[in-house]
């Protein structure tokens, strides 16, 4: 006999389905319409235009420092793309140096000497349990503005000065034989990268256990085979210069910089130290073990055995580190440092369109966020192919 | 087999004690060594200099003289007893929770009560120290009378949900009532203001993270693509963004009658930001919850919508519980931001003492103290989440 199978339509999981999701777009639009009509009515009343038009209008505000040049007289796009820059500047310094810092303090924390792990530790804690905004503001007002004038300025050693104006490095300058110093490191690439690959690819006997030391080997014997030829360094070095009421020459970081970029590497060094530990703690202690038993040396364990393994573990989270030091960047307006949101912020007052500025920020922002997580994502399947 | 007891040889005197200690632990080679005495030098140089100026340099007098700006902002001093009062249920509620739950909970009790009490003993002005005493009373009273008492745990629940919303309506007050007079949330300040926005923004925004997750691993498609859009969008921009668009548009998209202060709309910018960081941690739970649990379910009979709300979310929510208090703490931290939108939270009235002509130069002192503050109630937090892991077994299965 045959049974009728036949469900009411309102107890059927597709017309539910469906109509659930109409509902739900139904909901959304009206909700949407709503909140946006009101944007419209309240945008016409106080006169607030739309539109992306006022980046072509004359900005005329200053800009504190910028990587490419800008006046007043330029529009409100050139100003936004100078906060952007800086943005970039920030994000890129703060992200390599806080990782070098950040390593170092983490494998300080497993250390097996007390004084250093208990430092390390401290560390962590007081930069994790404070908050951003405050460390900045301590090391913008508290420290770097705090420093001595120009006049009586801290030296390091004669080649770099800190004052109140800021911060001033020496800066490498190309030399008269730079050129053929290029060729030559270049050659010296070329031999070690052919030394690495020929290496490498050789089955992994005790004879060819060291493709890169032995690459490296080779550089450095161009390097000095160069040094021997040439007789003069490829690089001098343009030192600051102290005139009356500042510094000449040399690389100039303002204060705000310094702080922006100090504060934010300091405390992401924090955070990746915790990422470090707990990716190289992840690796199981019977890896270690079977590798001492094999008769790897330390070094090459950490290389070989512990680095690949801890890597998998720690880069997913390093990226939400990296990506939270680019968004974090934005606390620079606390300290007045132009980077892409303060000057968009100025933006926004000036021309009275808040609206498509702070659409255009988030947007910058969401792209930024993208960019790193693509780039991160790239280089975590290159380190989790490694897996069986 | 039996083992006749023989003496036992002493152990060599280089490998126990204090030089044992040393040698193990800070001389092993001569790499380690190396690294002590420079550490060590480092601690003596820096650390004597730091130690030296805090006892005998700093003027910690402008902490002391601005306590109560520090603490509540330009909340009306008159009307301060309203504050101690939501500190006092507070106390209440967590001398009860210390009694019924015990453990990692009783402890900070303890401390919280030892704290109030030490700062009892400092030489602020005698209502101050009466209030903190009475604290630790309430404190210890609702201890006693919860303690051993299981079936309170339900009812601490609702008590401490009801303590909230209390706490907001003492603290806002009633328009014309001449007991408690309406302080608007714009003369709410201080240490005060950053509790209230922290804690309002988590309140609010766990049921819209959890709606959120829900969304995410939803079989609607619509629903779930929205969910996606809005968490990987409002994660993808600062805070400080998404402050400055509650600061500034959101009165635009209300209708035009409708006034919101600042306050408000800060808090509604840390609730929509907190929501998709919580909806992440939500959905972590979910995931981590075993397929077979929906499945025997379904099996018993439960529909969907049942399965998720008695057998799902309950056991994913009590695995969030840790990653909760995480972000919690990172929530505290945060709202120092919105100093950048012009409140007047812990930091904020920090720079406005730094303001008065009388502490000029002293920005050393009043940051160091505001760090501390923070640095106070998040390590305690960091400490009980790491405790709280532990209790309920969450990575250990």
């Amino acid at each position: 006999v045959k049974q009728s199978t036949a469900v009411p339509f309102w107890r059927d999981v597709r017309v539910l389905t469906a109509l659930s999701q109409v509902a739900f777009v139904l909901l959304v639009i009206v909700a949407g319409s709503f909140l946006l009509g009101n944007l419209s009515t309240a945008m016409r009343q106080r006169g607030l235009a739309s539109g992306f038009d006022f980046v072509n209008l004359e900005s005329g505000f200053e800009i504190g420092e910028g990587l490419i040049s800008y006046r007043p007289s330029d529009t409100y796009g050139r100003a936004i793309a100078v906060g952007l820059l800086n943005t970039l500047l920030v994000s890129v310094l703060g992200i390599a140096l806080s990782t070098v810092l950040g390593v170092i303090v983490g494998v300080a924390r497993l250390s097996s000497n007390w004084l250093v792990s208990c430092m390390a530790a401290v560390y962590v804690e007081i930069i994790r349990n404070t908050p951003l905004l405050v460390q900045l503001i301590f090391i913008y007002f508290g420290v770097f503005l705090a420093l001595p004038p120009v006049a009586d300025s801290l030296e390091f050693s004669g080649i770099a000065f800190a004052s109140r104006r800021g911060l001033f490095l020496p800066r490498p300058m190309p030399s008269a034989t730079f050129d053929l110093w290029l060729a030559l490191i270049g050659v010296g690439v070329a031999a070690a990268l052919i030394v690495w690959f020929v290496l490498s690819r050789r089955p992994a006997t005790r004879r060819t256990y060291w493709p890169v030391g032995l690459a490296l080997a080779v550089l450095l014997l161009a390097v000095a085979g160069g040094w021997f030829l040439v007789g003069s360094p490829p690089l001098t070095w343009e030192v600051p210069v102290k005139e009356r009421y500042n510094f000449a020459g040399g690389i100039p970081m303002s204060p705000e910089f310094s702080a922006v970029l100090f504060g934010l590497v300091l405390y992401t060094a924090g955070f990746i130290a915790e990422v470090v530990r707990g990716g190289i703690q992840a690796v199981r202690p019977g890896q270690v073990e079977a590798a001492r038993a094999l008769g790897l040396d330390e070094p090459r364990i950490l290389q070989l055995v512990i680095f690949p393994q801890a890597m998998r573990v720690i880069v997913p989270p390093l990226t939400s580190q990296y990506l939270n030091l680019a968004k974090n960047s934005s606390l620079a307006i606390a300290i007045g440092f132009p980077d892409v949101f303060s000057v968009g912020s100025t933006v926004a007052n000036q021309t009275g369109q808040p609206v498509p500025v702070i659409v255009l920020i988030m947007a910058t922002y969401l792209a930024m966020s993208l960019i790193t997580s693509l780039l991160m994502n790239l280089y975590n399947r290159h380190v989790q192919v490694l897996e069986k | 087999m039996v083992m006749a007891p023989h003496d036992d040889l002493a152990p060599p005197v280089a490998s126990i004690g204090v030089i044992g200690w040393l040698r193990k632990n800070l001389f092993s080679n001569w790499f380690n060594s190396i690294l002590s005495l420079v550490s060590l030098w480092f601690l003596v140089t820096v650390g004597g200099d730091f130690v030296r100026w805090a006892i005998m340099g700093a003027k910690w007098s402008v902490v002391y003289t601005n306590l109560r700006l520090f603490m509540v902002g330009p909340y009306p001093p008159d009307q301060v007893w309203r504050v101690w009062l939501v500190l006092a249920s507070v106390c209440l509620v967590f001398g009860m929770a210390g009694g019924v739950f015990g453990g990692t909970i009783r402890q900070f009790a303890v401390a919280l009560a030892a704290t109030l009490a030490g700062l009892a003993l400092l030489p602020f002005e005698l209502v101050g120290r009466g209030w903190l005493l009475g604290n630790v009373v309430v404190l210890v009273v609702g201890y006693s009378v919860a303690r051993g008492r299981e079936s309170l745990r339900p009812w601490l629940v609702l008590l401490s949900l009801a303590t909230f919303a209390a706490s907001i309506l003492l603290l806002q007050g009633f328009e014309g009532n001449s007991i408690m007079p309406a302080v608007s949330t714009s003369q709410w300040g201080g240490l005060l203001l950053t509790f209230v926005l922290t804690v309002v923004s988590i309140v609010v925004s766990f049921p819209l993270g959890v709606l959120l997750a829900l969304g995410r691993r939803s079989q609607l498609v619509t629903v779930r693509w929205f969910s996606i859009a809005y968490i990987e969008v409002v994660r993808g921009v600062p805070l400080i963004t998404i402050l400055y668009m509650t600061q500034i548009m959101l009165p635009l998209f209300l209708p035009g009658d409708v006034r919101i202060d600042s306050v408000v709309r800060a808090m509604a910018g840390m609730t929509f930001f907190t929501a998709a960081y919580t909806a992440e941690n939500v959905r972590g739970g979910l995931q981590a919850v075993p397929g077979g649990q929906a499945e025997a379910a379904n099996a018993l009979g439960l529909s969907n919508i049942l399965t998720t709300l008695l057998i799902v979310l309950p056991q994913a929510l009590r695995m969030v519980i840790p990653a909760s208090v995480g972000q919690f703490i990172s929530l505290f931290k945060d709202t120092t931001l919105v100093l950048i939108v012009g409140l007047l939270d812990l930091l904020s009235v920090g720079r406005s003492v730094l303001a008065q002509p009388e502490s000029m130069g002293l920005q050393t002192e009043v940051y160091l103290f505001v760090a501390a503050v923070f640095f106070v109630f998040s390590y305690a937090m960091s400490y009980a989440s790491y405790r709280l892991e532990s209790a309920l077994g969450v990575g250990k299965r």
